[in-house]
């Protein structure tokens, strides 16, 4: 602080400081004070509030406990999310690797050009694209009877299939980046040495390039999850009527229903989730924020 | 025990770099084996090669006369000690040095106890538990070096392994390394660039440059009786004159250069007319006062240094490079002060004759 001050004054100095400050009270911590004040009150008619009804409650939460297909909304999203984050790291997780250590460092960023020139696209488009691909009379489903794999077209977007496969396009970078920093920074020696000492493929990414990329793993796990799990647009249009997420139900309440204190709610139990996995992949990777940080 | 390396004209090239000419020569054995070379000139290709880390583009490696084509790192009887020890260091010391037997699926209190003997081995009882960041750059040296005996290698591959250390310790590692191969019997090719570890430590040194392999043999050998110019200068000090040979016979031979005539041992087999380079050690040259030498040259000494036991002085001899002459300070070194003449003598049997291939 007095550093800041001996370099730039105390007029810039305060400036500095400031804008930073108003920009996380104006826009982080403020609608999160009222999101938490709506979510604990009652909806209650203009007239009332004010008077003896408003008072805080946990009435919204108890909604969510009570409401059976609201409560299994919920818990599919979790699973769903979670399935989703596993599928991402299981295609990321080669794709990185290889970047990371089995290209030439010429050729890598041309990949990585590849990798990210579809996300150039709005993410509507995109998942759009994949709303074509996966249609009943869809390009996917004509290539499968083509190869005669099929007799009959499948109907993708019926389920949560098509949900689980935009996701994991969706997220792919966001899984790819974490894991590419961290395996980059691996000493190739290291995995030359533990397969000069005899370790198998399976043995050296079990003990040696796990191990160094837990941050990244974790990183890219929890940006994942939380993405999928406050996904809109993806289950919107690649879901149904019956594949809702519990974003769909938030959005509902707000929009729908007007019922903005249920909403903020149901809303606050999803923050809740996310916080509650980031602490588990913390706990699982045993690393902590600062590792995370990097 | 141990097993012999044999090369047969092996060539590795990486698109349009060759980084291995033609290398053949075999390596005994319980031998300790240094390449020496230059910085680039391929060593750790060549080490690389024989690790199976990759295979070569022509001629055949051959591991206890088996050929070793095809055949990877993790199923060759090598183990590589790695230019940057490449330790791991989210493992502590024991499961380091336990490694290869987990891979191999000894039980885990067989792997301690090897990990502790092992320990014991390089001099560092109790360190099993201590984390690889904890450790000095001469006991992560010597963790690896036990990494590497743990899976009782035939043949022991190091990459420079001494020379991120400090010169104290690098003597001191010498000395235990020699000691370790002593009593291990394992084979030893050892990679450096510096000619004074090699001299010190190897059975027999090859010499390499631009990945040819210009010389093997023992250090004795490569010292009194290099047999290409570049073996002459890189490894030790050497002064150089350059001419052409006048006679030659009884191998030896006479060349006339700019600054005299002199006669030396015919190590390059010319023959008369042929351009040829001698080479003589400073510290075989003498200061000639007088007495019976046969080759003698004056010059003007241009510089003097004092080093203890040593005095360097450097001639500059006309139509050649400067002259260094290293003197034993025994207390009867005549005063040659720089602008003085001095006449330099040395005997035909300290004087290599080469052939001139116009390089350098
Ligand atoms: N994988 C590779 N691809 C392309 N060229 C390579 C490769 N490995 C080595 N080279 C080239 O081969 C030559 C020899 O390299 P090498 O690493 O064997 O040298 P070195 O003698 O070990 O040098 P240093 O003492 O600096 O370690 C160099 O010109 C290097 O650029
Ligand atoms: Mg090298």
């Amino acid at each position: 602080m007095t550093a800041l001050i001996r370099r730039f004054g105390l007029g810039l100095s305060a400036l500095i400081i400031a804008l930073p400050v108003f920009w996380i009270v104006m826009m982080i911590v403020l609608p999160e004070l009222v999101m938490i004040d709506f979510a604990f009150r009652p909806n209650l008619l203009p007239a009332e509030i004010g008077g003896p009804k408003d008072v805080y409650t946990l009435g919204n939460f108890q909604t969510l406990v009570e409401n059976t297909i609201h409560r299994a909304i919920f818990l599919k999203t979790i699973w769903a999310s979670a399935f989703v984050t596993l599928v991402t790291l299981v295609v990321c997780y080669p794709i990185a690797y290889h970047l990371a250590q089995g290209t030439k460092p010429e050729r890598t960023g041309f990949l990585i050009l590849l990798l990210i020139i579809p996300f150039w696209i709005n993410e509507i488009l995109r998942t759009f694209a994949w709303f074509i691909i996966l249609a009943y009379n869809g390009p996917l489903n004509a290539l499968l009877s083509g190869l005669g794999l099929i007799d009959r077209p499948i109907r993708f977007l019926n389920g949560n299939f098509g949900v689980i496969i935009g996701m994991v396009y969706a997220y792919i970078l966001f899984m790819v980046f974490p894991l590419y920093n961290s395996m980059e920074s691996l000493d190739r020696n290291q995995i030359e040495a533990a397969r000069d000492l005899g370790a198998s493929a399976w043995r050296i990414h079990r003990r040696i390039v796990i191990p160094h990329a837990k941050p990244g793993i974790a990183t890219g796990c929890i940006f994942t999850f939380m993405l999928a799990a406050g996904s809109y647009a993806v289950p919107a249009l690649l879901g149904s009527p019956q594949s809702r997420w519990f974003t769909e139900i938030i959005y509902n309440w707000f929009f729908e229903g007007g019922n903005w204190n249920q909403g903020a709610a149901y809303a606050i139990v999803l923050l809740a989730l996310c916080l509650g996995f980031i602490l588990l992949m913390l706990r699982v990777f045993r690393v902590n924020l600062g590792d995370i940080a990097k | 025990m141990s097993q012999n390396v044999e090369l047969d004209r092996v060539v590795m090239r990486f698109g349009a770099v060759t980084a291995v000419r033609e290398v053949s020569l075999e390596v005994r054995g319980g031998e300790f084996f240094s390449f020496l070379g230059p910085s680039g000139c391929g060593k750790t290709t060549l080490l690389r090669l024989i690790g199976g880390f990759i295979d070569p583009t022509e001629g055949e490696i051959r591991i206890g006369g088996r050929d070793m084509r095809g055949i990877g790192p993790n199923r060759r009887p090598t183990a590589m000690i790695f230019q940057n020890l490449a330790l791991f260091p989210l493992m502590p010391v024991w499961e380091n040095i336990a490694f290869g037997l987990e891979v191999r699926g000894v039980p885990k209190s067989e792997r301690r106890r090897r990990a502790e003997e092992l320990l014991e081995l390089i001099a560092l009882p109790g360190y099993a538990d201590k984390q690889v960041a904890e450790l000095s750059g001469g006991q992560r040296q010597r963790v690896a070096i036990a990494r590497a005996l743990a899976v009782e290698p035939q043949v022991l591959l190091l990459d420079e392994p001494l020379s991120a250390l400090d010169l104290k310790l690098r003597q001191h590692m010498r000395a235990e390394l020699r000691a370790l191969q002593k009593r291990t019997g394992v084979t030893f090719i050892y990679i450096t660039h510096d000619q004074g570890e090699a001299l010190a430590m190897s059975d027999r040194v090859g010499v390499m440059s631009q990945g040819v392999l210009q010389q093997v043999g023992r250090p004795e050998e490569l010292y009194d009786t290099p047999l290409t110019p570049f073996v002459a200068s890189f490894v030790g000090e050497n002064n150089r004159f350059a001419g052409r040979v006048r006679e030659a016979a009884n191998g030896h031979a006479t060349i006339e250069t700019e600054a005299g005539i002199f006669r030396g041992r015919n190590v390059g087999r010319l023959s008369a007319g042929e351009r040829a380079l001698l080479f003589v050690r400073p510290e075989r040259l003498q200061v000639a006062n007088g007495g019976a030498v046969e080759n003698r040259l004056t010059a003007p000494v241009s510089h003097r240094t004092f080093e203890g036991a040593f005095i360097y002085l450097v001639a500059d001899v006309p139509g050649s490079r400067p002259v260094t002459v290293q003197l034993a300070n025994t207390g009867a070194v005549p005063v040659s002060e720089p602008g003085g003449e001095i006449t330099l003598g040395f005997a035909a049997e300290d004087a290599v004759i080469l052939a001139d291939q116009g390089e350098g």
